[in-house]
């Protein structure tokens, strides 16, 4: 729409005028322009492709993905669904899509909170808080995020003791060059807690609906956060009584040179995720500072007139106030950290991009592998940003 | 500010927000809250600073030549910045020539510094980097002048990471003014072909585009052609800042009002003259700031390199430590080029605030 305000305008001079074929005529040159880009695409297209199949055939490598069926033959290091090397090449592909959505989602939301924390604390009348947070920003914005993932990867496995003098800061938490072990739940009781929680989610957000429509209604404020909790609380308990009691943790321990049992974060995945969470935090910050900036002042002064602590003013004012500035670039920044998952590949995470480049080196299938990559990205990245559109779309002021 | 004055106001009398006294107050200990998060910090900085003038000034052994020694003394190796310094600045650059990309770094870095200061934004700007980029080519391929000849595969560390990062800007930038310019056409076609080349090129990671560059683009040449992996990096570098580019300068040309093109319009210019006299002067003083940005993202993305072996200064920081003399100490050697890459963006950013501040003081009252 707005694109059409600097082009020069054919229409004013002349597009209901018999058509003279001269240059002159805007009309007749603007044809003449997109048929000759066109075309010149289009050979471009045509020289790769013909280029592209002469040296396939030359190497002897068929085209096509039938040899996502094949099997792959190599481990991955982590995986949220059940592979072996016996497994096809799409299957891993498909453990590798999973483990960056794992990571993209486990980080989006940590940055989120990490981030909004950093952004107000810039802003915090404290001058020691804000000088703080304002370095911390600084020294991360500027400094490259695969730098980072490397340091963080080298603190664990070079810093951090062997599996033999691991450093445990509560009882069966394991830190060592191995990486995390945490204590784990087995057994049928964890599938009814999970219930218990998929059902407390579910109760708060109808509780949230309705509290709104009560408020809106009758003015009558509801103990929303409280409900909540005790919900979020309640259910997975309720559920854990209910199955039985039914489950060991399952606690790790020491077996020779490493850790047997309980839960792990590898070094690798501590490391993505330990540098996408800080490195997107920073500029998560700068995103809500800027966004609680563009509040009106006389927003803050008329809710300090009617006696709101600061906090409040916060909570109730300026952050709904906010969240809509501020909708578009966090959108930015989350499709930002998604695209930098991809390095996970410098450092041994097994990405999509890691488990695929693997794969072309295997196969020699260079176009299909680097096609999956790219579709996978676009796929993922066109869902965030229609997602946070809709989003934005509900969010938006209402005016007449 | 003002909301500080405005609540120390409404709940005590004035004299308690004066005096340095006062200011600490009101500054730190105006709430309980407050007062907590102050307590937090100073504990924070109390245990972090002494801790960090420790490791880095005062446990270090600063005679120490080697790693051993490093080892025994403990703290940040200094050694490894004394020994290994050469490596990581410039590669595998062979030893004895290593000023030449030390002379091509300062003549790279004078030139930008230049081209960042108002009173030299002039024509002659154009000549002097044209001068300049031939000169740094001499210096670092050398086979003229009696300098040897060093192929473009040994070059490495600082120098690359900065030829990188000039050139992709260079190129990508009037590549992504047309862009910008096409994107905004109302050609449908050309406004078509525009859109899908940013959005394709913004949707995926800038390491796939590194892998097609590397794995793809062979197999795009015809027969017996090939192009080296240097200028592959560069060309994916290039084809993916122009994209972004291509954003800046349209938020840039989004601004301007239509009075503008309407008023060129009734002076009789064509397309290109309103473009170049009227429009993308104003558009482009708007985007300054942002450009600069961009700037600073491509300055360091060209570390992604390192995933397509191209030895940039982030690849010879890890090779200076992959002897097994040196092993255990990357986070120095990473602390080391952190601290470079910092300066280089710190200042950039820096630059852009005052940039901003200058361009808008029309708009200040």
């Amino acid at each position: 729409m707005a694109g059409q305000d600097l082009a020069p305008s054919p229409r004013a001079t002349g597009a209901r005028r018999a058509r003279r074929w001269s240059w002159n005529d805007p009309t007749t040159r603007a044809i003449i322009y997109q048929v000759g880009l066109l075309l010149l695409v289009g050979l471009l297209i045509w020289y790769l492709a013909h280029n592209t199949l002469r040296n396939l055939a030359a190497r002897n490598i068929t085209t096509g993905f039938d040899f996502l069926q094949q099997r792959a033959g190599f481990s991955i290091g982590e995986s949220a669904i059940e592979y072996s090397p016996t497994d096809s090449y799409g299957r891993a592909v498909l453990v590798g899509l999973l483990n960056t959505l794992m990571v993209s989602v486990v980080g989006i939301v940590a940055a989120t909170v990490l981030g909004t924390l950093l952004g107000i604390g810039r802003l915090a009348r404290n001058s020691l808080v804000s000088g703080l947070c304002g370095i911390y920003i600084e020294v991360m914005r500027n400094i490259p995020l695969l730098l980072q993932l490397y340091f963080w990867y080298a603190l664990v496995t070079e810093v951090m003791p062997s599996a033999r003098k691991a450093f445990s800061p509560l009882p069966s938490v394991f830190i060592s060059n191995r990486g995390l072990r945490l204590p784990w739940l087995q057994g049928n009781a964890i599938e009814w807690m999970l219930g218990g929680l998929a059902l407390a989610i579910a109760a708060c957000l109808l509780l949230s609906h309705w509290s709104r429509r009560r408020q809106e209604a009758s003015g009558r404020s509801f103990a929303l956060l409280p409900a909540c909790v005790a919900l979020l609380l309640a259910l997975p308990a309720l559920g854990w009584w209910i199955s039985g009691a039914g489950f060991v943790v399952d606690r790790p321990v020491l077996k020779g040179f490493n850790f047997q049992g309980g839960f792990t974060v590898t070094p690798e995945m501590f490391a993505l995720l330990a540098g996408l969470v800080t490195y997107t935090a920073a500029y998560i910050a700068e995103v809500v500072r800027s966004g609680i900036q563009a509040v009106n002042k006389g927003q803050w002064e008329a809710a300090a007139s009617i006696g709101l602590s600061r906090a409040r003013v916060l909570r109730f004012v300026i952050l709904p106030q906010t969240m809509r500035v501020v909708i578009p670039p966090m959108t930015s920044q989350y499709l930002n950290l998604v695209k930098n998952s991809s390095l996970a590949v410098a450092i041994g995470y097994p990405d999509i991009v890691a488990v695929t480049n693997t794969i072309l080196n295997q196969t020699g299938q260079a176009i299909e592998g680097i096609a999956i990559i790219m579709a996978a990205y676009l796929v993922v990245s066109l869902s965030i940003s229609l997602f946070m559109n809709w989003y934005n779309k509900r969010m938006a002021l209402v005016e007449r | 500010m003002t909301q500080a004055q405005l609540s120390s106001v409404g709940r005590a009398p004035p004299g308690r927000s004066a005096g340095a006294l006062g200011w600490l107050r009101s500054q730190l200990f105006s709430s309980p809250l407050n007062a907590l998060l102050t307590v937090l910090v100073v504990w924070v900085l109390l245990m972090a600073l002494p801790a960090l003038v420790d490791y880095f000034f005062i446990k270090p052994d600063f005679a120490a030549t080697t790693a051993a020694g490093c080892r025994e003394a403990g703290g940040y190796c200094w050694a490894l910045v004394r020994e290994k310094h050469r490596l990581i600045l410039f590669g595998l650059y062979p030893y004895d020539e290593q000023w030449r990309p030390l002379l091509a770094s300062v003549i790279l870095l004078g030139i930008i510094v230049c081209s960042a200061m108002r009173r030299f934004w002039r024509p002659a700007l154009g000549l002097a980097w044209v001068v300049a980029l031939v000169a740094v080519g001499v210096l670092m391929w050398g086979g003229v002048f009696g300098l040897s000849y060093v192929e473009d595969a040994r070059w490495g560390g600082l120098p690359l990471t900065l030829i990188l990062a000039t050139f992709g800007i260079g190129i990508a930038f009037p590549f992504g003014v047309l862009l910008a310019l096409g994107r905004r056409s109302n050609m449908p076609a050309v406004r078509a072909v525009c859109i899908i080349y940013i959005e394709l090129i913004r949707g995926v990671p800038l390491i796939s585009l590194l892998f097609m560059s590397s794995v793809m683009l062979p197999l795009f040449l015809p027969e017996g052609f090939s192009i080296d992996k240097l200028l592959r990096a560069q060309i994916a570098l290039i084809l993916f800042t122009a994209a972004y580019i291509a954003e800046v300068v349209r938020g840039g040309l989004q601004a301007i009002p239509r009075g503008q093109v309407e008023g060129a319009d009734s002076l009789g210019l064509s397309y290109w003259q309103q473009m170049r006299l009227v429009v993308l002067p104003q558009a482009l003083r708007i985007s300054i700031p942002t450009l600069v940005s961009t700037f600073i993202s491509l300055f360091k993305d060209t570390s992604l390199v390192v995933i397509i072996g191209i030895f940039d200064l982030m690849q010879a920081a890890r090779a200076a430590v992959l002897d097994s003399a040196w092993q255990g100490f990357s986070i120095d050697s990473y602390i080391f080029i952190a601290v470079i890459y910092f300066v280089f963006c710190f200042s950039m950013s820096r630059y852009s605030l005052a940039l901003e501040r200058r361009l808008n003081q029309g708009q200040q009252r």
